[in-house]
């Protein structure tokens, strides 16, 4: 559409070299593009070397180091790898960042769901749906403070409604079995939005005449969605929960700014912990040991959920 | 053109029988619809309301859904106008943070990111869409193969990185690590390179147009929504970054909205939380992002599940 626009300026200065053309055009199909391509290409690859391939080795390498920050890091083979596997806080914070993972992506994956299928059969409204992405647009300290003062044990809101209904003050971020769960769930009202949006995008896919079909047939929209949106929208689904698990695993944000780790290390997540290690205790060897581990784990869960869900598939014929 | 890129199958948007008589099912699936929408906005009003209250007469009355003692000081001590004295008689730290400034740091980090990423990610895509060179697709295959490595194990090393560069506590220190590219950025726009139409292409070249030509006079502007897109949610992305700035920044100079929001969070004066400033500075932190997505609602909305799936 914008093409007609651009050409006619492009025709000026050419029509003196027009003969030219096609013998540049043969030279450049016998070599390719190779040094405009190097061109193009380099700001990007610069990027992709120095901040992305470069810092993945080295992080691998500082790992079996013991490193400050202030002397060259030393090499002392496995020592942080030993010390991780018999460090009791190492695998709470593994337990702990792995029952936030449950939670928030079980929930958050039920609700986007439940929204996803709601916008489509109900209603399209495109105003729905940007109101239900806006918690997304704030940052995850932004949603943490908000919900940090809606759930406050004395001043809270949330509270003032919870004993309004007759039920004792719960002391949400300040408990110890509260907080992990609480987290969790600031965390599914900020991105559940997003999620919705993505599951919304994977039913648009479905051919609309299924559903009509099986109306026609008298199937209620419970069965519909058993047996048309499940089975169909699955390769989506499978993509979408591969990313929020990945993201959710690196929880920070909001536990640095609502609880800090505590009470008493309960929501002191893998992330949480790392960032510690290296920046409170100056561990940088450790700290990249624990991050090689959640790498690891990571990639096994992506693999895992990759097989199990036949992502790359679809049963859409 | 661009428009049918961006939906997947319009006609699904169309021609679905909305208008059906009122059954049970339906004013149920409403009514969790409304709720859903409750508890999405609810929590803004409720910043808001608290931010325009007085600390004391949050205090005094805790479920008042209207603004306690209706006032702006809230948004005065999160903007470093009141004198530390003053603050503290109103129940805030007095600690003289500069929001203005620190939304000035995020205007600058967030605009360079979102500049040069997408520009230079634009370049990469095409080259791996539109251009023929030898090891084409194995290069492109190391790019993707850097989409599995998660953000946060690069966070460490490249923080290792900025220091020797001694650009810790700078906002460039903050930018650079994501100037260059995504690998998400480079897949997502070279998907939309190849589906522009080779002839498109052609007809530029017999005009005697060059590849560079074509790539800012045809190539972009056929891709401007997808563009536009993923932008905005750069913008977005980069604005709400707090991990990578808390790591990177120390002092006033470089400190972006994030970071300061948590450190106001975390002066907590003696008396209790500064509710009423902090809810006024969150208001601060948020409301330049809300302004973007209402500018770009219709078309993020419409377009967000190619920025997600690929």
């Amino acid at each position: 559409m914008t093409v007609a626009s651009s050409s006619p300026p492009s025709r000026l200065p050419l029509s003196g070299a027009k003969a030219v053309v096609p013998t540049r055009k043969a030279k450049a199909r016998a070599r390719g593009d190779g040094a405009l391509a190097a061109v193009f290409i380099a700001p990007a690859m610069l990027g992709f070397l120095v901040f992305l391939l470069w810092p993945t080795l080295r992080g691998i390498y500082l790992s079996f180091t013991r490193f400050n920050l202030l002397t060259p890091a030393e090499w002392v083979g496995l020592d942080n790898y030993v010390r991780m596997v018999n460090d009791p806080i190492f695998w709470n914070s593994l337990t702990v960042t792995v029952e936030y993972v449950v939670i928030n992506i079980g929930v958050q994956t039920v609700a986007a769901l439940a929204i996803a299928v709601l916008l489509q059969r109900l209603t399209q409204s495109a105003l729905l749906r940007g109101i239900v992405l806006t918690p997304y647009l704030m940052s995850n300290v932004v949603a943490g403070l908000v919900w940090l003062w809606i759930l406050d044990t004395q001043l809270g809101i949330g509270n003032e409604i919870i004993t309004a209904l007759g039920a004792d003050r719960i002391p949400f971020l300040a408990d110890e079995t509260w907080a992990i769960p609480t987290i969790a769930l600031i965390n599914v009202w900020r991105h559940v939005g997003y999620t919705a949006l993505l599951l919304f995008a994977g039913l648009q896919a479905i051919p609309n005449h299924l559903y009509e079909a099986a109306r026609v047939d008298g199937a209620s929209e419970w069965r519909m969605f058993w047996r048309i949106t499940m089975p169909l929208l699955r390769p989506v689904l499978a993509v979408v929960l591969i990313m929020t698990v990945i993201g959710s695993f690196q929880v920070f944000d909001t536990v640095a700014v609502t609880t800090a780790g505590g009470p008493a290390n309960a929501t002191n997540v893998l992330q949480y912990y790392i960032y510690g290690s290296a920046f409170g205790r100056f561990q940088f060897g450790y700290a990249s040991a624990m991050s090689v581990a959640l790498l690891v784990v990571l990639s096994a869960i992506t693999i895992l959920q990759y097989r199990l869900t036949r992502a790359g598939q679809t049963d859409l014929g | 053109m661009a428009a049918v890129a961006t939906s997947p199958t319009p006609t699904t948007t169309t021609g679905r029988p909305v208008r059906r008589r009122f059954s049970p099912g339906k004013a149920a699936a409403w009514t969790v619809m409304g709720l859903i929408v409750l508890i999405t906005l609810l929590p803004f009003y409720w910043i808001l309301r608290t931010a325009l209250s007085t600390n004391a007469g949050l205090g005094a009355d805790p479920t008042n859904p209207l603004p306690v003692d209706l006032t702006g000081t809230g948004f005065e001590r999160a903007l470093g106008l009141q004198s530390a004295k003053e603050a503290v008689a109103q129940g805030g730290a007095g600690g003289g943070l500069d929001f203005w400034r620190y939304l000035l740091n995020s205007v600058i980090v967030s605009t360079l990111i979102t500049g040069c990423q997408i520009f230079f990610s634009a370049m990469a895509a095409y080259a791996f869409s539109r251009l023929r060179w030898r090891g084409r697709d194995a290069v492109f295959g190391l790019f993707l193969a850097g989409l599995m490595v998660p953000t946060i194990f690069t966070l460490l090393p490249n923080f290792v990185l900025i220091k020797q560069l001694h650009l810790v506590d700078t906002l460039l220190g903050i930018a650079l690590p994501s100037l260059f590219m995504t690998p998400f950025a480079v897949f997502f726009l070279r998907q939309f390179f190849m589906n522009i139409p080779q002839e498109v292409e052609e007809a530029a070249l017999l005009d005697g147009a060059g590849k560079v030509r074509i790539f800012f006079r045809v190539i972009l502007p056929m891709a401007s929504t997808p563009i536009i897109t993923l932008s905005v949610l750069t913008y977005i992305t980069s604005w709400n970054d707090y991990f990578w700035p808390l790591m990177v920044s120390y002092s006033d100079s470089s400190r972006v909205l994030t970071v300061a929001l948590a450190i106001f969070r975390a002066q907590t004066p003696a008396t209790g939380v500064d509710w009423s400033g902090l809810t006024a500075a969150t208001l601060i932190a948020a409301l330049p992002m809300l302004v973007l997505f209402a500018c770009f609602a219709r078309r993020i909305v419409s377009s967000i599940g190619f920025t997600g799936i690929k």
